[in-house]
């Protein structure tokens, strides 16, 4: 039987704690769709999107309005467009151009897929797509692009790293009008996984099926709450707080997941386990960590804190869905979080700190603005230093920083909404250039021979 | 099929009744309610049947939000399997 206690518990947790689902992302293979001829192809493209995701904003929208808790975004993965535009002889932004209008027309927010994969060399069309990338981004609003360029089993593709540091730069260099916002539409990853509802990174991976439904949770207001009640409490005592209060949140991820399945006719896949901040207040990521008791995220103590965070809501979610995937765990991107944000600006929380945290959060370096005149090499290096230390802790890293063309350390580019703010952040300008203009393979580590 | 029905916010003469009122006018079956007014807060929580609804549940959930912004309360309709899933193991 219902107690007045868990009621109210749950309506504080909506209304105070800005507790959501995040994304309903459903995942929808394109391998259908290949043809020869563009048109043709961008044409079924078009068509598979729009048939599959015809009713999932309504469906969407319906869930929110029976239970009570909002669904902040609908959105779209998509097979890897590299692979679907690999028989065609053109540029592949038309690929993008029909995303864009798919996406208008069924409503949905962001739809991910402009992808490449490439950890372990390029195939044929990988290298056409991904030097579209920057034209296509400029070119839309909506559709959202990655390039996985690493591997725990296959080793860091060092001329992907190199390409990306330049496409990265040309993003942000075509989109300067609209503070470089192409950039914050690219992520590069090592270790990408194939159902990730999150955007930017988000696409439909090969082995997944026709279609699918994937959830991403959100609810660091709740967590940050929670904690609050527990000023005295040991640590142990705080992973556990932690873990309860993750329990909650997810087995709504994993109510909605279940009834946009049933209500779409699609299979559920994964409640992807996250703490998914935003620019509101009281939406922190950065807040958790100086509740647990650090005088401003980005102190020592941080990386240990987070890890302590990033475990718990795994071990509180993991019981509370049938299946698990996608990123799970705690994400640290600097302008969607008011804590970060606040602590890049006080000059607490430095790339140097995100580097050491993302060897124990759920993703990599997110949403990082820096000075728009950093060499193209340098971005390249902060892409082989993250994904080795993807590749060496078997986790996911990624890069999406945002080279801010025209602007110096101290400005600051706003985007609003989900994007949020962020101060342009120092980087070290020492030259990593020979190092990545050797080119070739990073052999993969050893612990990668497991069979 | 159950729902639940929170009313928060500051007392007035008739809040239950006009919230009743509408649950007739859908054909919800109030089962139970509890209320206290702590001060001037007034807090209550019912609990509905809306297997029989005569319009659709998303109207019911649209019309008590639309009585809340009219009285100046926060009134939630949610169905009871989010309370059962977040709070029952």
């Amino acid at each position: 039987m219902l107690n007045v206690h868990d009621i109210l518990e749950t309506i504080r947790m909506i209304q105070d704690e800005c507790l959501d689902i995040r994304t309903i992302t459903m995942g929808i293979s394109l391998l259908d769709c290949i043809d020869s001829d563009i048109d043709k192809a961008c044409g079924k493209v078009y068509d598979k999107i729009t048939r599959s995701a015809e009713n999932l904003v309504r469906t969407g929208e319906d869930i929110e309005k029976e239970y009570g808790v909002p669904i902040i975004n609908k959105r779209i993965s998509v097979t890897p467009i590299a692979m679907i535009s690999a028989s065609c002889d053109s540029s592949p932004v038309k690929f993008a151009v029909a995303m864009e209008k798919a996406a208008d027309a069924c409503g949905v927010n962001l739809i991910g897929g402009y992808s490449a994969l490439v950890q372990k060399g390029f195939s044929a069309g990988d290298e056409r797509l991904i030097r579209s990338i920057p034209e296509a981004l400029a070119s839309t609003s909506r559709v959202c692009s990655s390039v996985n360029i690493g591997s725990t089993k296959t080793g860091i593709n060092l001329d992907a790293c190199k390409m990306m540091g330049r496409i990265i730069k040309e993003c942000a260099e075509l989109t300067s009008n609209n503070q470089c916002f192409g950039a914050a539409k690219l992520v590069v990853f090592c270790n990408a996984v194939d159902d990730n509802p999150f955007m930017a990174g988000a696409f439909h991976g090969v082995g997944e099926p026709d279609c699918i439904i994937n959830v991403g949770v959100s609810g660091p207001g709740v967590v940050r709450s929670a904690l609050t009640k527990y000023p005295d409490a040991d640590i142990a005592q705080i992973s556990d707080v932690i873990k309860k209060t993750s329990y909650k949140i997810t087995r709504v991820g994993q109510l909605v997941g279940v009834q946009a399945s049933e209500r779409l006719g699609v299979p559920f896949g994964i409640v992807d386990l996250s703490l998914a901040p935003t620019p509101a207040v009281g939406d922190s990521v950065a807040h958790i960590l100086e509740e647990i008791g650090l005088e401003k995220c980005g102190a020592f103590g941080t990386t240990a804190a987070l890890a302590l965070l990033n475990d718990a809501v795994k071990k509180g979610g993991v019981m509370a869905c049938s299946r698990i995937g996608g990123l799970s765990g705690a994400f640290i991107p600097v302008s969607e979080d008011a804590g970060m944000i606040e602590a890049a600006e006080c000059g607490a929380l430095r790339i140097e700190k995100l580097e050491a945290m993302t060897a124990v959060c759920s993703v990599g370096l997110d949403m990082i603005v820096i000075p728009g005149d950093t060499h193209e090499d340098i971005i390249s290096g902060i892409i082989a230093d993250e994904a080795a230390i993807g590749m060496v802790n078997t986790k996911t890293t990624a890069v999406r920083i945002i080279p801010a063309i025209g602007k110096k350390e101290g400005d600051v580019l706003d985007w609003g909404g989900l994007f949020g703010r962020s101060p342009v952040m120092p980087v070290n300008n020492y030259l990593p250039s020979k190092f990545i203009n050797r080119g070739g393979q990073i052999p993969a580590p050893l612990h990668s021979l497991k069979n | 099929m159950r729902a639940v029905i929170t009313v928060i916010g500051k007392d007035t003469v008739g809040i239950l009744a006009k919230v009743s009122g509408i649950c007739l006018e859908y054909n919800a079956n109030v089962i139970e309610v509890t209320q206290s007014v702590l001060q001037d807060l007034f807090a209550m929580i019912m609990l509905v049947d809306i297997s029989e609804l005569n319009r659709n549940y998303t109207e019911l959930s649209d019309r008590m939000s639309l009585l809340g912004t009219e009285l100046g309360l926060h009134i939630h309709t949610m169905h009871e399997d989010i309370f059962n899933a977040m709070h029952r193991i």
